[in-house]
C-alpha cells in the first residue's frame, strides 16, 4: 500500500483496516503524531489529509489512496518552522508538549482556511485535549497570526522582597 | 533537552539501524550534538558539565512533565554560575549513576510542586561553587589571586592586566580542584536569570514534534505491547486462552503474569487488536461486589464511628457545640478522579546480552523506576538503568506507583535481547489508576451571639494514600494528605477537633494534582455557608479568624482587592472567594461565574499567591491556568465503581474541560521571600470552593457533593 506523507510516497505493509496513526508510528516511525484515546475524543492524533485535519487514529489507511498525508514533522515543509509554530513558541503554548502536534495541526487548518477566525470558529475548530490547561494560550497564538487583539498578561509587580517579578 | 542514551548505546542503536532512525530519536535536542566531545568535557561539580566551546550543560535530576522544571531548575543554577544563558543545555541525571555515586543528585522525586523548593539551595551552591572554582582555575593560570578576577556571562576576567578566558578553556583546570565548602549565594533582588521569564528551554522541540515521550521510545527490533489487566481491583488471572491471539497477524507471544496478560507484536495497533481477542476467566477475590454506594456506606459509618484518631485537638470543641448560640452542619462528598495524563501509562525493558537491563519510561521518580526495575527483574540496581523520557503529563500518578515499569520488565524478560514497549491503551489507563481518593467529610461550626466562630467539629472519612503507597508516613492513624487544610487551617477558632476515620476500599488511591485538595473544596465552601450563617461578608469572616501576620491574609486581601472585590459585576455574573495554604505557598482565589439553564460558566479567575520567591514567572502562569483548568473538570469527572471495577472508560464518559470552558486566569505574585513555596499545585486548592461559593452566589443553591447531578442547578 502506497502513503504519501510528507511529499514522500512510502510503501507499507499493513492491513487496510490499520488507523493511520499506527502506520505513521508504528511503520513510519513518525512518532510527533500521538495516540490519546484511540477513539476521535482528544484529537491528539490529528494530522493533515489533502488539507484537513483528521484524526488519524479512527482513519483506515485502506481510505488514504492518493490522498496528501501531512505531520508535524512535515508541516514547515522543509523551510524551518511554520508560522502556527513560531507563535507557539512566541507565546509560550506547550506545557508537557505531548497534545501540542494535535493542537498545532488543527490551528494550521483553521488558519489555511479561515484567515481570520472568531472565538467561535476557534471553538469549533479546536476541540482538542489539553490536560495541562494551554487553551488560554493557544487561543491568543491563533488569534496573534489572526492580527486580532491579543489580551496582554496582568501587569508585572515589584515585589516586597525587592525580587523584580 | 534529549532522551538519556548513553553514548555506548548510540552509537550501537545507529549501527544497527544504518543511522536514520536511532539518529532521528536521539539528536531531538542539543545536549547529544556535544557528545562527540563529551570525554573531553570535564564535570566542575555534578551538577554541571562545560564544554571547550562554553556549552554548559546543565543535569536536572527532576522530571519535566510540563511545569517547567527543565528550565527553572537550571535558572537557578545558572544565576550563580554565571554563564550565558543561550549556551545552557540541560540532561536528566542518569538514575543508574545516581545509585553508583551514592544518591548524588539528591532526589529525583518530581511531585508535591517541590522541585525548586527542596532542590534551590543546593543548586544555587552548586552553581556559586563552580564559579568560584572556574575562577580560581583562571587566576592560578594567570598567577594573580583570585581576589582579582571576576566571572560575567560564561568568562573570567583579570582587570588589572584585561585578561580575559572562557569557562570552557578553564574547565578542564576548575574541575581538578576542592569543591569550596563556603560560597555566598546571591540576594534575589539581584537576580538576572532567575526570577526572569525566561522562555522555557523545551518548547522549540515541542511545537516540532521532537521531544521523544515515553511512547515514543525506538529501539532497534523494539516490539509492542499492549495489556490487559483484572477489570476488578486486585483480582487475578484464573484461565487463559490465547489461541486467537496467537494466530493473528504480527503477534510475537503472549504474557501471562498473576494479574494481566500482555500481547506483543510488532506493531502496537496490531497487538492491541489481538489483546481483545484474549478470552480470560478471572478471579475477582472478595471485591465483586463493590460500588460506589457501598464505598459511601463505608463512609458513612466511619463519619459515626467512635474513638476516632484525632489530627488536631485544641480546646474543648464539644463543650463549645454545645453552649454555642447557633451551629451551622453540613456534610460533603467527592469522587474517585482519574489523573487522565494525555500520554497512557508506557515504559519500554529491554533485557541485553551484557546481563543489564535498561528500561525507558516516562516518571516522575527515576529512582523508584530503577527500583521497581531492579525488583521486578531480579538484577541489582547497579545492573539496571532508566532513561527518563519527557512525560506527557503527570499529576502525580507515574511518581509512587511504578506499576507500568515493572509490567514492562516482566513482559519483556520473556523476549531476552529485545526490546518490547508496553503502552497501555486508555481504556486500561482509565480503569487502572491510582485514584483521587473519594471521601465524605461531617463538619460542624459553632457560632456565638455576635456571629463569631467558636467552635469548629470536623469528622473525615477518606481512603489513605500513605496507607497503600507510603504506610511508614502514618503516624498514630493519621495520613497527612487526607486530613490537610482541616489539620493545618490558619483560622482563628478557639475550640477546634478534626478527627479522621481511615476507610480504604480496595480501589487504589494516589496523589493526584494537589494532594488532599478536596478538603480546601470543603472547608471553604463551609466556611462560606459560615458566614451567611453569621450574617457576615465571606472575606470578612475569614480575614477576622486571621492574625495580622499571618500570610494567608497578604494573598487573601490582595486577591479581593484585584477581583474590585466590592466593586459591581456585569448583570448575572457573581463572585466567589477561597482561600488555602499549601505545598509551601499561600494562596487565594476570587472566581466570577454565571450560571444559565443550570450550566455554569467561570468568566474570570483572580489568583494570588506568595511562594517566597518566583523563579520564572511565566512558567508558574502557566501553572495557575493549568490548574484552574484541571480543576475545573471536578464540577462533572467522576468514576463509578460497579461490581468492584471502574465503569468509567474513556474520555466520552470520563469528559475532560475543553477551550470554551477555559477562563480568563489573572495571577498577581505577592512574594514576600525568606521561604521557598511551589507553584504546580497551590493554584488548584481554591478552585472548586471559589466556583461554588460564587455558584451559591447566583443560585443560592449549595452543592455540597461533587460531580453536580442533572439538573441540579436549574431554576
Amino acid at each position: 500500500m502506497k502513503l504519501d506523507v510528507n511529499g514522500k510516497v512510502h510503501n507499507v505493509d499493513v492491513e487496510p483496516e490499520m488507523p493511520l496513526l499506527w502506520a505513521l508510528r508504528d511503520e513510519l516511525n513518525l512518532a510527533g503524531t500521538k495516540y490519546g484515546c484511540g477513539v476521535a475524543q482528544c484529537g491528539a492524533c490529528t494530522v493533515h489529509v489533502n488539507g484537513d485535519p483528521v484524526r488519524s487514529c479512527v482513519t483506515p489507511v485502506g481510505s488514504m489512496a492518493g490522498k496528501k498525508i501531512v505531520t508535524i514533522e512535515g508541516l514547515g515543509a522543509g523551510k524551518g518552522l511554520h508560522r502556527v509554530q513560531k507563535a507557539w513558541v512566541e507565546h509560550g503554548v506547550p506545557q508537557c508538549g505531548y497534545c501540542q502536534t494535535g493542537m498545532i495541526m488543527a490551528a494550521s487548518a483553521l488558519l489555511a482556511k479561515k484567515a481570520k477566525p472568531t472565538d467561535d470558529d476557534i471553538e469549533a475548530a479546536m476541540t482538542n485535549l489539553c490536560r495541562c490547561g494551554t487553551y488560554a494560550r493557544v487561543r491568543r497564538a491563533i488569534h496573534s497570526l489572526a492580527g486580532n487583539k491579543v489580551e496582554a498578561d496582568p501587569a508585572p509587580a515589584a515585589a516586597p522582597n525587592g525580587q523584580t517579578i | 533537552m534529549t532522551l538519556a542514551v548513553s553514548r555506548r548505546e548510540f552509537i550501537k542503536a545507529s549501527a544497527a539501524v544504518g543511522g536514520g532512525l536511532a539518529l532521528e530519536f536521539s539528536l531531538a535536542g542539543n545536549a547529544l550534538a556535544h557528545a562527540a566531545g563529551a570525554a573531553a568535557s570535564p564535570e566542575v561539580t555534578h551538577w554541571i558539565v562545560i564544554h571547550p566551546d562554553n556549552h554548559v550543560l546543565i543535569r536536572i535530576a527532576r522530571s519535566e512533565m510540563g511545569q517547567g522544571s527543565l528550565t527553572g531548575l537550571a535558572q537557578l543554577v545558572a544565576e550563580e554560575l554565571d554563564c550565558d544563558w543561550k549556551m545552557v543545555s540541560t540532561e536528566f541525571a542518569s538514575p543508574n549513576e545516581h545509585i553508583r555515586r551514592k544518591r548524588i543528585w539528591g532526589s529525583m522525586s518530581t511531585g508535591g510542586s517541590a522541585g525548586v523548593r527542596t532542590s534551590q539551595d543546593y543548586l544555587r551552591k552548586s552553581g556559586a561553587q563552580a564559579r568560584a572554582m572556574l575562577v580560581a582555575a583562571a587566576a592560578a593560570e594567570w598567577k594573580v589571586p583570585p581576589a582579582e578576577c571576576s566571572a560575567a556571562n560564561g568568562y573570567v576576567s583579570h582587570g588589572p592586566s584585561k585578561r580575559k578566558v572562557s569557562y570552557g578553556k578553564v574547565a578542564q583546570a576548575a574541575s581538578k580542584l576542592e569543591v569550596p565548602k563556603d560560597v555566598k549565594l546571591r540576594d534575589p533582588k539581584d537576580w538576572k536569570v532567575a526570577g526572569k521569564s525566561l522562555a522555557r528551554l523545551d518548547t522549540p522541540d515541542k511545537v516540532l514534534g521532537k521531544p521523544v515521550f515515553g511512547v515514543d521510545v525506538q529501539l532497534p527490533g523494539m516490539m509492542h505491547a499492549s495489556i490487559v489487566q483484572c477489570p476488578v481491583f486486585l483480582g487475578k488471572v484464573k484461565s487463559l486462552d490465547d489461541s486467537a491471539a496467537r494466530g493473528m497477524r504480527g503477534v510475537k507471544g503472549v504474557v501471562r503474569d498473576d494479574n494481566f496478560v500482555a500481547v506483543v507484536a510488532d506493531n502496537w495497533w496490531r497487538a492491541n487488536v489481538a489483546a481483545k481477542k484474549l478470552v480470560i476467566e478471572w478471579d475477582n477475590g472478595a471485591n465483586g461486589n463493590v460500588s460506589s454506594d457501598s464505598i459511601t456506606a463505608m463512609f458513612r459509618e466511619g463519619l459515626g464511628a467512635t474513638g476516632l484518631p484525632s489530627a488536631r485537638k485544641t480546646g474543648d470543641t464539644p463543650a463549645a457545640l454545645a453552649s454555642a448560640a447557633k451551629v451551622v452542619e453540613a456534610e460533603y462528598g467527592s469522587p474517585y478522579l482519574s489523573h487522565a495524563t494525555m500520554e497512557p501509562m508506557t515504559a519500554t525493558a529491554w533485557f541485553k546480552a551484557d546481563g543489564t537491563l535498561e528500561v525507558w519510561t516516562s516518571t516522575q521518580n527515576g529512582e523508584a523506576s530503577i527500583a521497581a526495575a531492579s525488583e521486578a527483574s531480579g538484577l541489582a540496581l547497579e545492573k539496571c538503568e532508566v532513561h527518563k523520557a519527557m512525560l506527557g503529563g503527570g499529576f502525580g500518578r507515574r511518581g509512587a506507583p511504578q506499576d507500568y515499569v515493572t509490567q514492562a520488565v516482566k513482559i519483556a524478560k520473556q523476549f531476552p535481547g529485545k526490546p518490547v514497549k508496553l503502552m497501555w491503551s486508555r481504556e486500561e489507563d482509565m480503569q487502572h489508576g491510582f485514584y483521587r481518593p473519594a471521601s465524605l467529610v461531617k463538619m460542624k461550626a459553632g457560632l456565638d451571639a455576635q456571629g463569631k466562630v467558636t467552635a469548629m467539629h470536623t469528622v473525615i472519612a477518606c481512603p489513605s494514600i500513605l496507607a497503600l503507597l507510603r504506610p511508614e508516613g502514618i503516624k498514630d492513624g493519621i495520613d497527612f494528605t487526607a486530613v490537610r487544610t482541616f489539620a493545618d487551617a490558619t483560622y482563628e477558632i478557639p475550640n477546634q477537633l478534626v478527627e479522621y476515620a481511615m476507610r480504604n476500599p480496595h480501589v487504589p488511591v494516589g496523589f493526584w494534582r494537589a494532594p488532599g485538595l478536596q478538603n480546601s473544596f470543603y472547608r471553604e465552601c463551609f466556611i462560606d455557608e459560615v458566614a451567611h450563617a453569621a450574617g457576615k461578608d465571606p472575606l470578612a469572616l475569614r480575614l477576622a479568624m486571621m492574625k495580622p501576620d499571618d500570610k494567608n491574609r497578604r494573598v487573601l486581601e490582595a486577591a479581593a482587592k484585584m477581583a474590585g472585590y466590592n466593586q459591581p459585576l456585569p448583570a448575572g455574573v457573581f463572585r466567589g472567594i477561597a482561600q488555602s495554604d499549601g505545598f509551601g505557598s499561600y494562596t487565594a482565589m476570587v472566581a466570577e461565574v454565571s450560571v444559565r439553564d443550570g450550566a455554569i460558566k467561570v468568566h474570570r479567575v483572580v489568583f494570588a499567591i506568595d511562594s517566597g520567591y518566583v523563579v520564572n514567572p511565566q512558567a508558574c502562569r502557566a501553572q495557575a491556568e493549568g490548574n484552574v483548568i484541571y480543576c475545573l473538570g471536578q464540577l462533572y469527572e467522576a468514576h463509578t465503581i460497579k461490581d468492584g471495577r471502574v465503569v468509567e472508560s474513556n474520555f466520552h464518559d470520563f469528559p475532560l474541560p475543553r477551550m470554551p470552558e477555559m477562563p480568563r486566569v489573572e495571577t498577581y505574585f505577592v512574594p514576600t521571600g525568606g521561604f521557598w513555596g511551589g507553584h504546580g499545585e497551590p493554584g488548584a486548592l481554591n478552585v472548586m470552593p471559589a466556583v461554588l461559593n460564587a455558584v451559591f452566589a447566583a443560585t443560592g443553591k449549595r452543592v455540597r457533593s461533587l460531580p453536580l447531578k442533572d439538573g441540579e442547578l436549574k431554576a
